[in-house]
């Protein structure tokens, strides 16, 4: 492939994944509000459209349209930038994700990923680890106490929290001895017994898995880890000074960073595109994967909603206790009683 | 694929890490010293990229760029920014410090154009695929002493510090 053809075929893959995350943002809110008004025997958004499907529509229009307050005591450049970086650290992270197997077009081939690097989670990681200046700019820039404490609290969850994430993964990483996204999933392949799917979570990854979706609650500052935004104390923290478009840039890249987190879970511990396979070579080869993708990233969205529509919010020395007192012990024992067997085994 | 415009990319990654390392130390407010060090810690990390080091780079990102700047911009953001305004920015060591990196300086230049024969000719690139395996198969075949007193210089660091902060233990 020439350099040209490579940049076109890049660009088009860009286009086309920045729409189908940001479609994929917008009617993860408008299940977001159905569900958790199901829920609470409510009805969520009815309105706009059958079963108020144009409702995300409509918010956007509104968000758009709205006046774009700049509070006057605010530092402007940063107070700018932030929201900024927040949406594109979000949006950058899902570059390296594969949602299926690549697509063949003649002799032309080409992966269902942007970029199909050999380091590929430790760019997610790295990406989702910048990620953080976008809150914490964002709380410092307001030059309000409430964005200001709403900064320091989620920058203080996230870096702590983070080291769980990244240890909780090592052991996928052990089994299957590499960092490319696209290799750990096709080392999930195959069964147990004929129906047990040899995905990393039935091979005893299952504690890992707990830690890493608890982690990337509290990495997204989902509920019940969104101390940043606790509305009983800190009004609406770090964003507590945004409006219009700017706020819904911080919403854009909760909800991007949501999407990421099910992507890199169906991936690591659920075997990404894998499933039953039947039916025709190019429905096996194409369709059929990335179906399975899209549900079972749906089924992880779901769970998020379903949480926050259970748990009640923790207190701030709680969640600081249970990251580091009882996340990291188990994500490291994880990681030692992996080591253990895998070296046990060879 | 072959790679394309190295040249401008090396030069590019390079203005970039130098020209924010240089705002580091000129900027009067530490929030911003701050972020221009991030800036050139991420520069640093497309160099090493561009050395064929992916790991490297992608550690370079998650522990100084996501991890330690982040500590550093937790307590920056908590000093009162009106005071360090108002206090000096240099100590009075400049001119050591000058006299230094002159010196510095001049090695480095000296090295340039006398010590063609200390480098070798050629760089061994390790292949792309397997460079994280390579990194460690060094550090746990032929440095793996080395490492392990690196990680416990580290644990003595933690624990000095646990005892530093807290009053009872």
């Amino acid at each position: 492939m020439n350099v040209q053809t490579y940049i076109i075929v890049s660009l088009v893959k860009i286009v086309l994944t920045i729409f189908i995350l940001l479609t994929a943002v917008a009617y993860s809110v408008w299940l977001e509000r159905k569900v958790v008004g199901h829920m609470q025997n409510r009805w969520g958004p009815t309105r706009v459209g059958p079963f108020g499907l144009l409702q995300p529509l409509a918010d956007g229009l509104k968000f758009i349209f709205k006046e774009d307050l700049t509070p006057p005591h605010v530092y402007k450049p940063l107070y700018i930038a932030a929201p900024m970086l927040a949406v594109v650290f979000a949006l950058t992270s899902i570059s390296v994700i594969p949602i299926g197997n690549a697509i063949t077009v003649g002799k032309f081939s080409t992966p269902l990923q942007i970029t199909d690097v050999n380091i590929g989670l430790l760019v997610v990681l790295g990406i989702t680890s910048l990620g953080v200046y976008g809150v914490a700019l964002a709380g410092w820039s307001s030059n309000s106490k409430y964005s200001l404490l709403g900064g320091l609290r989620a920058s203080a969850q996230m870096v702590s929290y983070e080291i769980s994430l990244g240890l909780s993964l090592i052991g996928v990483l052990i089994l299957s001895g590499s960092l490319s996204l696209r290799e750990i999933v096709l080392a999930q392949q195959g069964t147990y017994f004929g129906f047990i799917p040899r995905w990393f979570f039935f091979q005893g990854q299952c504690f890992a898995f707990f830690v890493y979706l608890t982690s990337a609650y509290a990495e997204t500052n989902r509920i019940p880890f969104d101390l940043p935004e606790a509305e009983t104390e800190l009004v609406a923290g770090y964003h507590t000074e945004y409006s219009s478009m700017k706020f819904a840039m911080f919403f854009m890249a909760e909800y991007a960073n949501m999407i990421t987190v099910a992507c890199l879970a169906t991936i690591l511990f659920f075997g990404g595109w894998l499933g039953p396979m039947f039916g025709p070579a190019w429905l096996q080869q194409t369709v059929l994967p990335v179906l399975y993708f899209i549900a079972k990233v749906f089924v992880f969205i779901f769970v998020y909603i379903w949480v926050r529509g259970t748990l009640p919010r923790f207190r701030y020395d709680q969640l600081m206790a249970f990251g580091w007192k009882y996340l990291l012990p188990l994500a490291i024992a994880n990681l030692v009683i992996t080591a253990l067997i895998v070296a046990l085994r060879s | 694929m072959q790679p394309v415009a190295t040249t401008f990319f090396f030069y590019f990654l390079s203005a970039v890490t130098v020209i924010s390392g240089l705002l580091v130390i000129t900027r009067r407010n530490a929030v911003h010293s701050a972020l221009a060090l991030i800036l050139a810690l991420i520069g640093q990390a497309g160099l090493y990229l561009m050395l064929y080091a992916p790991f490297v780079a992608g550690v370079q990102i998650i522990l100084y760029a996501g991890g330690i700047m982040v500590l550093f911009l937790f307590v920056i953001m908590l000093v009162s920014i009106e005071q360090s305004l108002k206090e000096e920015q240099f100590s009075k060591l400049w001119v050591v410090g000058l006299v230094s990196a002159l010196a510095l300086g001049g090695l480095f230049v000296a090295v340039y154009l006398k010590g063609k024969g200390i480098f070798p000719e050629r760089v061994m690139i390790p292949p792309e695929t397997s460079n994280t395996q390579e990194i460690a198969n060094y550090l746990y075949g032929n440095y793996m002493f080395a490492f392990e007193i690196a990680s416990l210089l580290l644990l003595v660091a933690i624990i000095g510090a646990v005892v530093m902060a807290k009053k009872r233990i």
